[in-house]
């Protein structure tokens, strides 16, 4: 516990050494502009296997493109755990699943599928129901395999996922194949016994508590055992690490490549949680989360191992709706219970191919976008902003967001790479200042913000910080608009209008999104 | 002397519930509740009161002193 006190800041130097495995872990060019088209992640149609692109293109979290028009769910049935963990406080629920302080409803495995049909009637693109705590899945295994097999009865076109700290999971690896789950999710924040003891105080292991480096090495053996009996199964893992500064970030190398080797699909590495009134170890002791110039590094450096996952949102264990956009509060258990639900697949089939017709057009455009680019190549690399409610347009106003999308543009393409949540800046018609400079130190590290709408105020406070404001493709498509965007920035630093810098750090907000209202 | 649940600590996660081998911990109106008669602290069960094991909150599973320590059947 006292390990880490005194380190709270993240200290600068230790970014360099964090790129230098890059070089060999990457697995090809070592240079970040070139060679991208054949080492990037881009999940795209194209570089994955027929069999697992069906498994994936509807599931907002396995793939980056479906997570702009399809929605997943989370039902909180599963409140026990049987680990502890320093960036969770159990008091007020998980911290890194939902947000604290905010108790989510704890459902009844019936009441669970009925909420289920609900929103998958009111919300046609959910596609994904996922059990995610608040406590650990497995540590409650009872609900959890009752609720799945009750809601693949009743919405048998809905996909089955669970995430779980793994201590549990070589237990039921069988029941998962036999419950039809596609999709299981493992939190390994290390893969080092020692480092684990600085994350881990305890577990609860065959019937007695485990502390220090036992339980440490325990949990480890447990998730990794579980992570290759999944993939033998052909069951999707997806492992999430919560990236921790001077405890495991260096580290969180190693344990891509570890998973990698296990079969992992998708790793997703993500800032730890750890406001002071959070209550839990780590924000009480002041350990820090990373800056988003870090977290960005890290997960550069693990690319060309296992496809990195740069769209989570931490959502809460009770997220209802598209990814970066909860509807949850529409869903409450009260209501949900009076509902007159009438489910229909036919109808749910429908609507999904008319997203589907939609995200075809969206490739289209950015392919029509790139093709511009033939032939034309530059070192210059730029990150740029965008407001969007989904469909992957350029449809929110700056002053409604309450997050920016971030994207990487270079010659080879529009990529995106992170998100931001901020505070929204316009309340009831009027712009809060302090809102606003809090908002471009989330986007300090971009070059510009695309939005459908800005007013003058936080317009020109953006291009003071240095940020250009680009609202003339409102409506338009994020990846096209953001590279002919790029190519008549490229011009301008041609002909000497203007030269071209790197941008500064950015912060990252800490917690999930909660609902708007 | 039976263990039992500080009710204003309890976060109602119900670890406790299952683990216990005399089925002595229910939940009533959400919340759970060790009854005093059916605890043996585990004796003869397993090395460790499991409630206080699992339990996520330190210090709300209890020792509750007012009550005489259970004697296992001779």
């Amino acid at each position: 516990m006292n390990a880490v006190v005194g380190h709270g800041r993240y200290v600068e130097g230790s970014l360099d050494k964090m790129m230098r495995p890059t070089a060999e872990h990457r697995g090809c060019g070592t240079s970040v502009n070139t060679g991208q088209a054949s080492c990037r992640s881009r999940a795209a149609h194209g570089e994955l296997p027929a069999e697992i692109w069906e498994k994936v293109k509807k599931h907002p979290c396995y793939s980056e493109g479906a997570h702009h028009h399809y929605a997943r769910m989370h039902v909180a049935v599963a409140p026990a755990c049987n680990i502890q963990c320093n960036y969770c406080n159990r008091k007020y629920d998980c911290a890194n699943e939902s947000r604290p302080g905010v108790v989510s409803e704890k459902l009844t495995p019936e009441q669970a599928v009925k909420k289920v049909l609900a929103v998958a009637t009111i919300i046609p693109q959910t596609t994904v129901l996922g059990i995610a705590g608040p406590g650990d899945p497995l540590a409650n295994p009872e609900k959890t395999f009752k609720t799945f097999d009750l809601v693949a009865k009743a919405a048998p076109d809905i996909k089955l996922c669970l995430s779980t700290n793994g201590l549990a999971l070589p237990d039921y690896v069988d029941t998962i194949a036999k419950s039809k789950i596609e999709h299981v999710t493992i939190t390994i924040n290390t893969i080092d016994p020692e480092i684990g003891a600085k994350i881990y105080p305890w577990i609860f292991f065959s019937h007695r508590r485990y502390v220090g480096i036992d339980a440490a090495r325990i949990l480890t053996d447990r998730q990794l055992q579980g992570l290759e009996m999944l993939s033998e199964r052909g069951i999707l893992c997806k492992v999430n690490s919560v990236m921790i500064p001077h405890i495991n970030d260096h580290h969180l190398v190693e344990v891509n490549k570890a998973v990698k080797s296990r079969g992992a699909f998708l790793h997703n590495i993500m800032p730890l949680i750890s406001a002071p009134e959070y209550g839990t170890v780590f924000g009480l002791n002041g350990q820090r989360g990373p800056t988003a110039q870090a977290l960005k590094a890290l997960q550069d450096a693990c690319e060309g191992g296992v496809n990195m996952m740069r769209h989570c949102r931490q959502c809460r264990a009770d997220a209802v709706g598209l990814v970066g956009a909860d509807r949850g509060s529409e869903f409450n258990i009260d209501r949900v219970m009076k509902m007159d639900v009438k489910y229909d697949p036919e109808m749910r089939k429908a609507y999904q191919e008319k997203v589907e017709a939609e995200r075809a057009a969206k490739v289209a455009a950015s392919r029509a976008g790139l093709a511009e680019f033939a032939g034309e190549m530059s070192e210059i690399t730029v990150l740029v902003a965008v407001a969007t409610k989904g469909s992957g347009l350029i449809n929110e106003h700056f002053g409604h967001a309450k997050e920016f999308q971030v994207y990487e543009i270079s010659t080879s393409g529009a990529k995106f790479v992170g998100h931001r949540r901020v505070d929204v800046y316009c309340q009831g018609g009027y712009g809060e200042g302090e809102r606003l400079s809090t908002i471009i130190r989330s986007v300090n590290d971009c070059h510009a913000v695309f939005v459908a709408k800005i007013g003058g105020c936080p317009k020109s406070n953006l291009i003071s910080a240095g940020i250009e404001p680009v609202d003339r493709y409102a409506h338009e498509f994020i990846e096209k608009s953001a590279i002919a965007w790029f190519r008549s920035y490229l011009e301008k630093v041609k002909r000497g209008e203007i030269q071209h810098a790197q941008r500064g750090d950015a912060d990252i907000r800490c917690g999930s999104l909660i609902s708007a209202g | 002397m039976p263990f039992k649940i500080i009710a204003s600590q309890c976060t109602s996660c119900s670890a406790c519930e299952p683990l216990c081998p005399n089925v002595a911990i229910s939940e009533s109106a959400g919340r759970f509740v060790i009854e005093p008669a059916k605890c043996t602290e585990c004796i003869g069960h397993f090395d460790e009161p499991q409630c206080v094991a699992a339990c996520p909150v330190d210090g709300t599973c209890v020792i509750d002193t007012s009550l005489p320590r259970y004697q296992a059947p001779s």
